[in-house]
């Protein structure tokens, strides 16, 4: 790739945050009392960006296939902790689950990118291409696991009275609860299929922007995106899938039982 | 002949360790029109759930025919011993469609719907077959009771576990619903049985040749 782009010195970056002042007069005219979350908001960007920057800077320049795995499964490890988190119900157990689904569903598909779709780049683990694509595969998957286990932990909640009807009647555990589970993969899948429906058409996707941004031919850069969209829905589907069924293996016991109690609202007693 | 036995049924309350369930044996065998009275709280429902083998036990067994039953025998179990909820849960389309759904399953696919069998009941109850075609949200909550009922029975269960069927029904239905139990343990040579948890007395009396009554999750011949 060339570097036919503009290096920003820490002026021009300056210039630009000084545009935080467009808000916080509208917050000072409109008297939205918004000054404190304002300065803290810019505080995060800024160190929370030059973290990762340093971090990033680091791991490139050492370039050894352990940092960038190490690198990787810390990421991995914050994305399924924080599809847990944005669950409304949680069970004993949903952090492993969720854990696990990212993990699993990532990093099979990060493999076979790494050692079939890019092959010809300098070392498998080449972190230029190994970690952005890395965080582009989790935070998609991420919010697939976690709108799918959140559909599926609150229809066994709604389900509830035709879950056991099912039961009562002499179904097994999984036609009981067939409907929500495909709900859930449904409804955790969608955000990706919508995506790749409009991409493109509504707005540019930041990588392809990115890319643009930094020299890189449009076709170039196009084809990246391409590839990426496959990427983010396959491990998205996978993920999907892996935690929705380690959710249900929780909620129902193989003596065709059903077990809501064990979903608890976050900060009830247990 | 069919026995069902419950052998010393407990089931404590998970958060608070306190038993709900203690201490429970029954034997339910085939001609048995058992009635369960006692008041609300006492347990009544929890011991037919758990007949169902739809909770957790934390003590004692139930046998069928002198076998206990785990894992895929299960819902082969629920076949034969029907728990009935108080409010069934009806899914989405017609009265028909709701009959029909059962059919579905793995266990009862070999099964057909049986149609002349569903109009003759609902002759008993006193409906039109116009009744198969009301879609399920415009339906009373007696009438759901009805139809709940129709689903589990057209399934030839053995054992019925019966929530408070007449409940939400008006008197001169639930002695229909009375007289169609009755059908239903007439057939198949005397091979049914019944559980019935009732707060009508009246009904325990009318429907039941032994009473039994559950005081704080204990159960006691009245």
């Amino acid at each position: 790739m060339n570097t036919s782009y503009l290096d920003l010195s820490l002026w021009q970056v300056a210039l630009a945050a000084s545009l935080i002042l467009v808000n916080a007069i509208i917050s000072i005219a409109l008297n939205l009392g918004l000054g404190r979350t304002l300065i803290l908001a810019s505080l995060r960007t800024i160190v929370q960006l030059t973290l990762v920057g340093l971090v990033l800077q680091t791991v490139f320049q050492w370039d050894r296939w352990y940092a960038v795995i190490g690198l990787m499964a810390v990421m991995t490890l914050i994305a399924g902790i924080t599809a847990a988190q944005r669950c409304k119900r949680r069970y004993a157990g949903i952090w492993t689950d969720a854990i696990l689904s990212v993990w699993a569903s990532s990093w099979i598909i990060m493999t076979f990118t790494l050692l079939a779709v890019m092959k010809g780049i300098d070392s498998w683990y080449q972190p230029q291409y190994a970690i952005p694509i890395m965080g582009m595969l989790l935070g998609n998957t991420l919010s697939g696991i976690s709108v799918g286990l959140n559909t599926f932990n609150e229809g066994m909640i709604t389900r509830r009275r035709e879950i056991e009807t099912y039961l009562a009647l002499g179904a097994t555990r999984w036609e009981a609860g067939r409907d929500a589970i495909q709900e859930a993969v449904r409804t955790g899948m969608i955000p990706i299929i919508n995506s790749m429906m409009i991409v493109g058409i509504v707005s540019l996707p930041g990588m392809m922007t990115g890319q643009i941004l930094s020299g890189t031919a449009p076709m170039q850069a196009v084809k990246y995106q391409i590839v990426i969209m496959f990427l983010i829905a396959s491990s998205t589907a996978l993920g999907t899938v892996g935690v929705v069924l380690l959710s249900f293996s929780r909620l129902f016991n193989a003596e065709h039982q059903f077990l809501p109690q064990r979903l608890k609202l976050p900060g009830n007693p247990p | 002949m069919n026995t069902l036995l419950g052998d010393n049924l407990g089931r404590k309350d998970p958060t608070s360790q306190r038993w709900l369930l203690r201490g429970v044996t029954l034997q339910v065998a085939s001609g048995d029109r058992c009635a369960v009275v006692g008041p609300s709280g006492s347990g009544k429902t929890l011991l037919l759930r758990a007949l169902s083998l739809l909770d957790r036990l934390d003590e004692g067994e139930i046998r069928w025919n002198g076998k206990t039953h785990h894992g895929s025998s299960v819902p082969h179990y629920r076949r034969q011993v029907v728990y009935l909820h108080q409010r069934p849960a009806l899914w989405e389309g017609s009265v028909e469609a709701n009959l029909r759904r059962p059919f579905q399953l793995q266990l009862h696919r070999a099964r057909r719907f049986d149609h002349s069998q569903i109009m003759n009941w609902l002759a008993v109850l006193g409906r039109a077959e116009s009744f198969l075609d009301q879609p399920q949200q415009e339906l009373s909550g007696g009438e759901i009771q009805l139809v709940g009922f129709l689903r589990a029975i057209q399934l030839d269960p053995s054992v019925l576990l019966l929530d408070e069927p007449t409940a939400s029904l008006d008197l001169e239905t639930a002695m229909a619903m009375e007289q169609l139990i009755d059908l239903w343990m007439a057939a198949d040579a005397g091979a049914r049985a019944f559980l019935w948890v009732t707060h009508d007395h009246g009904q325990a009396n009318r429907v039941a040749n032994r009473i039994l009554q559950m005081k704080q999750g204990e159960l006691r011949d009245g």
